[in-house]
């Protein structure tokens, strides 16, 4: 990846080389309640994006987001140069450098909606630190989906037509003729009545003394020529031979290597070290104490490692090695039990008189659920270069929040952020867990005790053991069913709400609903994960909806169906899911269907699950999964996410669970928190519609509804229930064992 | 000091011989394109070729590679200008998502196709459920695999046949 100096980004106008460079300040209008705080002072300049236009007319984004395997960059330069009417094949990118002109100013003012409150997870990120810098930088963060819904269609599109605009102002001003009768394709402008064209780059450097519009038409969908197309991604032949460079890949004269322990139980310290333990082992350095952790420096990772593992340290525990799970769920279920009678739950939702129209109901359906920790798992173990030196800090990381990063790396090793220079390379996986900074601040203080660069390299054990982790939960239900069956009343407490707000609120028209929920916060630190709470509360009520549908004697996809008779955008996904995947087809015995409908970060998504019960153990054959992201910019790589959230559910809902014990992680690699491999993984069919309004994210959306639609068929064959995820602890045997033994 | 040949090119390598083929390969040759997923033959990120078959370079001592033919993904196409069919296919599906694991993947379905020319499904589990791709690549890797074999099975008739 390119990087720009700080130089040169800067600069506007024509540079060096003949390059022109256009930089659009999107200006936001509505700035009411809690974001105030965060740009007040900084002036009008909100959101930046850039494009440069060279002599040969190439086209070049620049874009202020990070990869992790989203196709980010690709989707971006595409809405950018279709609104341009650029020719593709002349369109680069080049990631933004970490700077607040930057900032991904939108993801914070989308959380802060009128009646939405500020997001949870920046004020309850583990230290509040993660807040505390988006307040003082704005934000320049990839993830909640927000990549091509905000940037893309906020900055993206309006720079390249604002672009086109002054381009075409500076070709009549030197053609003498009006704009109107001017055309633009390819990166050429046309004056047809005279038979004229040139390049943009000819007109470039004229361009760039007008002044830019703030508010350029942009096209219809109808007249997309490049969004909705499925161009090859920039990424990927530097992924399929070795050269694409993540953050572990750092390479720099005299590095050292570096490797971690912290205190195992979370909220402990190093009390003691003993150096002497390892003073004979080769190629050793350094041992650094890092207050909760301790790091060797040696010569390389391997022998740091050997020496870690030998090394003798004492760690405090923080008062939390008493906490086990079953300890932790048990307090879930009392703080529930005593939320409960006293009649003090946290309002989440309400319409109606829930509590009357269960007391009303013919039947009541009751059932509790529960899901476990879960660690992200990346496959790049955390990582971090630092190297201090001419009074500055430079690192080489992945990371999903450079802005943030910078800031409390500066911080810890007493620098100002304009000292820190971070340099973000591929990411090796981020789901979430590159946002928090823990291992990059860790890579700076010990870089700051030797002369040289260190690569520090978390093992997979650390990983596993010192992620931020989903939290575990319990959610309990009740539900309300008329005469003939019908949903009348929806009744949800559950523990722990993060983000985002309308993660458990279900789309079906049940009229009376309560939805609360009660503080029961642990030791363990929280971090966002694929989807948030989503991935959770999809699991509750798609699996609760279920059990209604079947206590009433339906069909659970005519059952939601004709829930969502005022939804008809729902409806249609959730039909078109139905519908391929020939819903109501006879099955063999030993196979059984599921259904679930979820949507999150702006995207409804369908999944049919297809699960085949072999000896036990259930294999997910099959998942039709229908998608209505608004627009689906780059079809493909929408198709490739649903894929991907699909897996990262599935793994999840199969395997995932992150037990404590005295107060630490128990698990510590992978064969004890368990992958879904390619012998267990589906065949996914991802239908999409373009529904219109808004765009949805796409990074996310697929990973929610994939565990209720896998649980839900298990129990179409089964006849078992799985209100406890993951389903590998639980036995699993056929409806009618004789039928197909 | 040890002595191996990676990619044809021969190493003298002052490391201590019983460090892990992985860390050899990338922290002193400097070859990153091999990954590290899990250091205990989990993952497969870290898949190199000795002498033709895919190992887990994590496990493997140093030494034990001495004397053998090492092969990375940065030598995958036979240090060709172009590219292995593989890599080929894979770009041709759009394979790769964050990329981590696909160095693994890419010298997993190499070897495999080296061997069984025309692999059904079943082969295609086993050769590959050793790599773990965090990301769900798989769909994909299974039409990468298949649509690679088309082309090595278009190219070689006769060495195929012979196989
Ligand atoms: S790093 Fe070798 S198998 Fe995971
Ligand atoms: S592409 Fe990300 S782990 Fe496989």
């Amino acid at each position: 990846m390119n990087k720009w100096t700080r130089r040169a980004f800067i600069t506007t106008g024509v540079a060096a080389g003949g390059v022109v460079v256009f930089g659009v300040a999107i200006r936001r209008g509505d700035r009411s309640g809690k974001v105030r705080e965060l740009v007040a002072g900084d002036g009008d300049e909100l959101f930046d994006v850039w494009l440069k236009i060279g002599p040969d007319n190439t086209i070049t984004a620049i874009i202020p987001h990070a990869d992790m395997g989203q196709g980010v960059h690709t989707s971006l330069a595409m809405m950018l140069a279709d609104e341009l009417d650029a020719d593709w094949s002349q369109v680069r990118f080049e990631e933004a450098p970490a700077h607040k002109e930057f900032a991904n100013y939108a993801l914070a003012r989308e959380y802060s909606m009128p009646g939405a409150d500020f997001p949870a997870w920046l004020i309850d990120s583990v230290d509040g630190l993660f807040f505390r810098a988006t307040q003082r930088m704005g934000l320049q963060i990839t993830g909640g989906s927000t990549s091509v819904r905000t940037t893309g269609q906020i900055a993206m599109r309006v720079t390249g037509a604002a672009t086109r605009t002054v381009l075409l102002q500076a070709a009549a001003d030197e053609w003498q003729v009006p704009v109107s009768e001017l055309s633009t394709q390819g990166g050429m402008i046309y004056h047809e009545a005279s038979d004229r064209k040139a390049s943009y780059a000819h007109f470039a450097p004229a361009a760039a003394d007008l002044s830019m519009p703030d508010k350029p038409i942009l096209k219809a969908s109808d007249d997309f020529a490049i969004m909705g197309t499925s161009l090859a991604r920039f990424d990927v032949p530097q992924k399929v031979n070795g050269s694409a460079k993540f953050g572990i890949d750092a390479k720099l004269p005299g590095m050292k290597y570096a490797t971690v322990m912290a205190a195992p139980v979370f909220g402990g310290n190093v009390v003691s070290v003993d150096e002497s333990s390892i003073q004979d082992m080769p190629g050793i350095r350094k041992v650094v104490n890092l207050d909760t952790a301790v790091a060797v420096v040696a010569d390389g990772y391997w022998q740091a490692r050997q020496a870690l593992l030998s090394l003798a340290v004492e760690f405090s525990d923080g008062g939390n090695s008493g906490a086990d799970q079953e300890q932790i769920f048990r307090r879930f279920g009392d703080d529930l039990d005593a939320a409960a009678s006293a009649g003090d739950e946290r309002k989440d939702r309400k319409s109606g008189n829930a509590l009357a129209a269960l007391d009303a109901a013919d039947r009541i359906v009751e059932a509790e659920y529960r899901v476990p920790y879960l660690a992200h798992a990346a496959m790049e173990p955390m990582n971090c270069t630092a190297w201090i030196h001419d009074d500055q800090c430079e690192l080489w990381l992945g990371t999903q929040n450079p802005l943030g990063f910078a800031q409390q790396v500066a911080k810890a090793i007493g620098m100002s952020q304009s000292q820190v220079i971070l340099h973000n390379q591929y990411l090796g996986g981020g789901f979430g867990r590159r946002a928090f900074d823990d291992f990059a601040v860790q890579s700076a203080r010990i870089a700051a005790e030797v002369p040289y660069p260190v690569k520090l390299v978390w093992s997979r054990e650390e990983d596993m053991r010192h992620d931020h982790y989903r939290q575990a939960s319990i959610s309990r239900f009740k539900g309300g069913l008329d005469g003939s069956g019908n949903a009348v009343a929806w009744h949800n407490h559950y523990v722990n709400k993060h983000d985002p707000i309308e993660a458990p609120h279900i789309p079906y028209g049940i009229a009376a609903q309560r939805i609360v929920f009660t503080d029961s916060e642990t030791h363990v630190p929280w971090g966002f994960w694929r989807s948030v709470d989503h991935s959770l509360h999809a699991f509750f009520t798609e699996s609760f909806i279920d059990e209604l549908a079947i206590a009433a004697g339906r069909d659970p996809y005519q059952y939601r169906r004709e829930l969502l008779a005022d939804s008809p955008r729902f409806r249609a996904v959730l039909d078109l899911a139905a519908e391929r995947a020939g819903w109501g087809d006879e099955l063999p015995d030993n196979v059984g269907r599921g259904i679930a409908l979820h949507k999150s970060f702006g995207t409804i998504v369908a999944q049919v699950a297809d699960v085949e019960i072999t000896n036990g153990k259930p294999k997910a054959r099959r998942i039709v999964c229908a998608v209505d992201p608004g627009y689906a910019i780059h079809p493909d790589n929408l198709a490739a996410q649903m894929e991907s959230g699909i897996a990262y559910g599935l793994t999840a809902a199969l395997y995932g669970d992150i037990s404590i014990s005295g107060g630490a992680v128990e698990q510590s690699n992978f064969h004890d928190y368990r992958m879904l491999r390619m012998n267990e993984a589906p065949a996914v069919e991802t239908y999409i519609i373009n529904g219109g309004g808004p765009l949805g994210g796409g990074g996310e959306p697929g990973t929610p509804p994939i565990a209720p639609a896998f649980t839900n068929a298990i129990f179409d064959a089964t006849g078992i229930r799985i209100r406890e995820l993951p389903v590998s602890q639980h036995e699993l045997r056929l409806k009618d064992v004789e039928d197909v033994a | 000091m040890i002595t191996l040949s990676i990619n044809g090119e021969s190493h003298a390598i002052d490391v201590d011989p019983s460090t892990p083929l992985l860390w050899v390969i990338r922290d002193y040759v400097g070859l990153t394109g091999t990954k590290f997923g899990c250091g205990v033959a989990q993952c497969g990120a870290c898949t190199v070729h000795l002498n033709g078959k895919p190992i887990r370079s994590c496990v493997v001592p140093a030494v034990a590679a001495a004397g053998k033919q090492i092969i990375t993904i940065e030598g995958v196409n036979g240090g060709k200008q172009g590219l292995h069919p593989v890599q080929q296919a894979w770009i041709d599906e759009q394979v790769p998502q964050c990329g981590y694991c696909q160095s693994g993947q890419v010298m997993a379905a190499a070897a495999l196709l080296d061997k069984i020319p025309s692999p059904t499904d079943h082969d295609i589990d086993l050769a590959m459920s050793g790599i773990v791709c965090r990301c769900g690549t798989y769909p994909r890797i299974r039409k990468g695999i298949k649509r690679a074999a088309a082309v090595i099975n278009a190219l070689e008739p006769l060495e195929t046949s012979n196989e």
